[in-house]
């Protein structure tokens, strides 16, 4: 509303915006002390703004504020004006106390009965801006009552800062959780669990239960699918999260599961999963399959190498890391060297971290390294269960169970041919 | 103000807007059916489709009150002592709701052409108003009837000349020469809000005599006649105020079209009644005002009862028929195939709905309790289409009739339940017909079968009438159903005679 009154040059609009706006202003301050009391907050942060509020609509200048708004609206309330339209001329005077046309053809006609009869009223819809005709009346029932709208612009002088700064700055922050509670609104009413995780600095142990892809998540539940949570564990000492298994079975999503966590926690957010251990981290670092830059003079795969060599060389071990397909520009056994030269470097630092790869070797390089597999149906090999569990890459992939189920296995082969 | 001609209180007694081709409820059709109600219709609409459907509503919705059925006879024997005056209300009231008809919905309606609309429809109204005081003048003192009277004395005392001079300033008002005036607050920023017409008892600008006002008392502003915006936002804002004038006229308008409407159906009514005595006296058909009694009693007494529905259709007199059955709830006729038991029955239903509807009846005597619903329950062709057989058809109707029966109702059975075996259908009609008189229900029954109606006159003989076809002894019949037991023969023998057999060998030629 103040902006509204800000853009409108019109005095007498703009300073009944004004003085509505200081209006809302007084009850939602009040409104809001009364709610936080209510609600008696434990946190720290907001049983202090609850004490702050109280106090702010006792103080003076507030008091102050309430005894203006409250008397020029009154006075406003009370003024009553006649406009009377003739072709094209209109004069606006004082009231002069006429009666009441409809209340009178009424009383004529309501001998003929009162059923139940429609409305034939055309709606008037009310734009924002007054038309320049109304302004112009407007303008007439200023002079008529100039006293009331005097002290209207006097009230806009007075008080043309009338909000709090704190209150304000209050406004501006609360944003941010209300937000994220709306967002995760949907979520919660689908039933998948969010907690607020343990955020450690270094803990041994980092793990959470039953999360899952927020983003990913909050599509599938409004578009009415289901969610698949998955867990992931670093036990002491591990910190490397090797991710293979089937394609299309939630690595990536997994991976990005993983660092959502990290992120979201170090924000101090609630996040998904029923519980959760969470490492406070200094910097995440995300390395994604990117498509090739034209600028760049090399192909895609010294791009991958050069920006990797970034990250290790910034990374702390306070870091998290998030790599989904590593090289895979290149021959499989190249990818491998470079892999295992990788690994080794992400473990010499000691950083946290995921990475999704179909190098399966990796999953074993070092005790620090955990192999977690993309799972599929036992009974239907081609079926995607959204699982990633802990346990050694199997290297059978989807196909070759395909292809055995069929009969057509090189051993099965080789039998019917003999045949 | 209402119109009150039909009852004592006022109100719908009962819904004509019920158009000609909304279906009725299935017990409506059932007992319009049996009794050929549709040819009672016709002769009361005298081709006039709204009195059609006046009719049909009207005689579906009978009075159940001794006090409403006989304001109703006084009214209609005013208007059959003066016919003109029953054309002339309802002349009147036509006229009227036409007026309300013509105005159709445009397609965007503006605050000025509703009121323009109201204004010429009012304008009209007003007219009819002027000739119904005109006939209440014509008809004071001419009339005796509680309903007439109350209603001449309601429009002499509401239409009289200042009404008529408040209307017509109200409509040349409306025409808004001088201008819009309206009072107003201030809302949102300022905005003119809670706009509320007033009546200009001048125009400002043109003050009084003597009344001094200063410049600072009133500010006006002209609208350049080039100034697009200007000229949309001076219609927006008298649009406000017509808005208000447009609707509480156009409701007013509804108002007094509802009171004409409500003319127009009683008016209706009476004039089918008129028409429907019109017919039958040039039939030399002769009729009675009937004497209602309460409901709860168990009177029927009746002289000479007829079925108009015969006489109408086929133009000729018909026989009439006496029935004494005062203090007897149960009412059986035997006797001879056709000898004129279904008609003696449909004579009777008819007369009672007649009575309650406030018409005469068919008969030179007619006294009798007023019930609170008639139902039919008659013979039904087996329809091929429907799965059920007859016997199931009977039941659902009958059961039909089960769930609408109150207490005081009366129900006219014609050879029911014949679609199955004797003995079934004899105990089925016995385990109804006690159960119905039991509940205080008149029960009229015609049957042929001799078995049923013999040991119901065993088992009731004093609360009960007991009457037969008479069949005189050359076999002719002659349409009379007098009191007597039923008798075992049951006159096939002489029906075969009558029609001449089947044929035989000889005439067949060989």
């Amino acid at each position: 509303m103040r902006s509204a009154a800000a853009n409108n040059a019109h005095a007498p609009q703009a300073g009944r915006l004004h003085l509505d706006a200081a209006w809302s202003y007084l009850q939602a301050v009040e409104s809001l002390a009364t709610a936080l009391a209510a609600a008696a907050p434990t946190s720290r942060a907001m049983r202090a703004l609850l004490s702050y509020t109280v106090d702010l609509t006792a103080s003076e200048r507030f008091c102050d504020l309430r005894s203006d708004c409250t008397r020029l609206r009154q006075s406003l309330a009370s003024v009553r004006y006649s406009v009377h339209v003739r072709g094209a001329r209109v004069t606006v005077a004082s009231l002069d106390d006429e009666p009441d046309y409809c209340v009178e053809v009424r009383r004529t006609f309501e001998r003929f009965g009162q059923g139940v009869t429609r409305d034939y009223r055309v709606p008037i819809a009310d734009r924002e801006r007054l038309d320049h005709v109304e302004a112009r009346v407007l303008d007439g029932v200023a002079a008529l009552f100039a006293s009331e709208f005097d002290e209207l612009g006097l009230f806009c002088t007075k008080w043309q800062d009338f909000v709090d700064p704190v209150v304000d700055r209050f406004r501006r922050e609360v944003r941010f959780y209300l937000a994220y509670l709306s967002f995760t609104g949907p979520l919660r009413t689908a039933g998948l669990p969010m907690c607020y995780p343990e955020v450690r600095w270094r803990p041994e142990e980092s793990w959470a239960r039953d999360s899952y892809d927020l983003a990913l998540a909050r599509k599938l539940v409004l578009g009415g699918g289901a969610v698949v949570t998955n867990d992931f564990s670093l036990g002491a000492r591990e910190t490397l999260l090797v991710v293979s298994g089937a394609n299309q079975g939630g690595k990536t999503t997994f991976a990005r599961m993983f660092g959502q966590l990290h992120h979201l926690a170090a924000l101090g957010c609630p996040v998904p999963g029923t519980g959760a251990r969470i490492r406070l981290c200094d910097e995440i670092f995300t390395h994604f399959p990117r498509e090739e830059s034209p600028g760049s003079t090399g192909g895609r795969l010294e791009d991958d190498l050069r920006c990797i060599r970034e990250i290790l060389l910034t990374a702390s071990p306070d870091s998290v890391l998030v790599v989904n397909e590593l090289f895979t520009s290149t021959t499989r056994q190249d990818a491998s060297f470079l892999g295992r030269k990788f690994v080794e470097r992400v473990c010499e630092i000691g950083l946290i971290g995921v990475c999704v790869t179909f190098l399966e070797e990796l999953t074993t390089m070092t005790a620090s390294t955990v192999s977690m597999v993309s799972t599929v149906d036992p009974e239907d090999p081609s079926t995607r269960t959204f699982r990633v569990l802990r346990r050694p890459a199997d290297g059978r992939s989807s196909t070759a169970e395909l292809v055995r189920r069929h009969g057509l296995g090189s051993e099965q082969l080789a039998a019917r041919l003999l045949r | 103000m209402r119109v009150c001609l039909v009852s004592p209180d006022g109100g719908l007694a009962f819904d004509a807007r019920r158009r000609a081709t909304e279906p009725l409820a299935a017990i409506e059709s059932d007992l319009a059916r049996d009794l050929d109600l549709p040819t009672i219709w016709a002769a009361m609409a005298d081709g006039d489709p709204h009195v059609w459907e006046v009719a049909r509503a009207a005689t579906l919705a009978p009075a159940t009150e001794p006090r409403t059925v006989r304001y109703r006879q006084e009214v209609l024997a005013d208007l059959r002592a003066h016919p003109e005056a029953a054309r002339q209300l309802y002349a009147i009231a036509c006229d009227a709701t036409r007026a309300g008809d013509r105005t159709h919905e445009m397609l965007r309606r503006t605050p000025s052409s509703t009121l323009r609309r109201s204004a010429e429809v009012l304008e009209t109204l007003l007219g009819q108003l002027r000739r119904l005081r005109a006939f209440a003048e014509a008809y004071d003192g001419n009339v005796t009837s509680e309903g007439l009277c109350a209603f001449v004395a309601t429009l002499l005392s509401e239409l009289d000349e200042p009404y008529f001079a408040e209307m017509a300033a109200h409509l040349s008002r409306a025409r808004f020469k001088e201008g819009v005036v309206m009072s107003a607050q201030l809302g949102t920023g300022n905005r003119g809000a809670g706009y509320v017409l007033r009546t200009a008892r001048d125009a400002p600008g043109r003050r009084r005599r003597g009344e001094e006002r200063g410049a600072t008392h009133s500010y006006s502003f002209d609208v350049h006649p080039r100034d697009e915006a200007g000229r949309e936002g001076l219609a927006r804002l008298q649009d406000r105020g017509l808005n208000l004038a447009a609707n509480v006229l156009a409701q007013s308008t509804d108002h007094v079209l509802a009171f004409f409407a409500e003319l127009r159906l009683e008016a209706a009514y009476y004039l089918g009644c008129l028409n429907l005595e019109r017919r039958l006296s040039s039939l030399s058909a002769p009729r009675c005002t009937p004497d209602p009694v309460g409901a709860g009693t168990a009177v029927l007494s009746v002289s000479d009862v007829y079925d108009p529905a015969l006489v109408l259709r086929t133009g000729s007199p018909a026989v009439g028929n006496d029935v004494e059955a005062d203090e007897k709830m149960l009412v059986v006729v035997t006797g001879a195939g056709s000898g004129g038991k279904s008609t003696c029955l449909r004579a009777l239903g008819l007369a009672q709905l007649m009575m309650q509807c406030g018409m005469q009846v068919c008969a030179t005597r007619f006294r009798g309790s007023l019930c609170e619903a008639i139902f039919s329950h008659f013979p039904r062709e087996e329809d091929p289409s429907t799965e059920s057989g007859r016997f199931d058809e009977e039941l659902s109707r009958m059961g039909r009739i089960a769930e609408h029966l109150t207490p005081h109702a009366m129900v006219l059975f014609n050879e029911s339940f014949a679609g199955t075996g004797e003995r079934e259908g004899a105990e089925l009609a016995r385990v109804i017909v006690s159960a119905l008189v039991g509940a205080g229900i008149r029960v009229l029954y015609v049957t042929h079968r001799y078995d049923f109606a013999k040991s119901l006159f065993e088992q009731t003989a004093t609360s009960a009438l007991f009457l037969r076809a008479e069949r005189r002894d050359d076999g002719e019949r002659t349409f009379k159903i007098r009191e007597g037991a039923p008798l075992s023969t049951s006159y096939a023998p002489d029906l075969f005679e009558r029609i001449g057999g089947f044929g035989s060998a000889r005439s067949v030629g060989v």
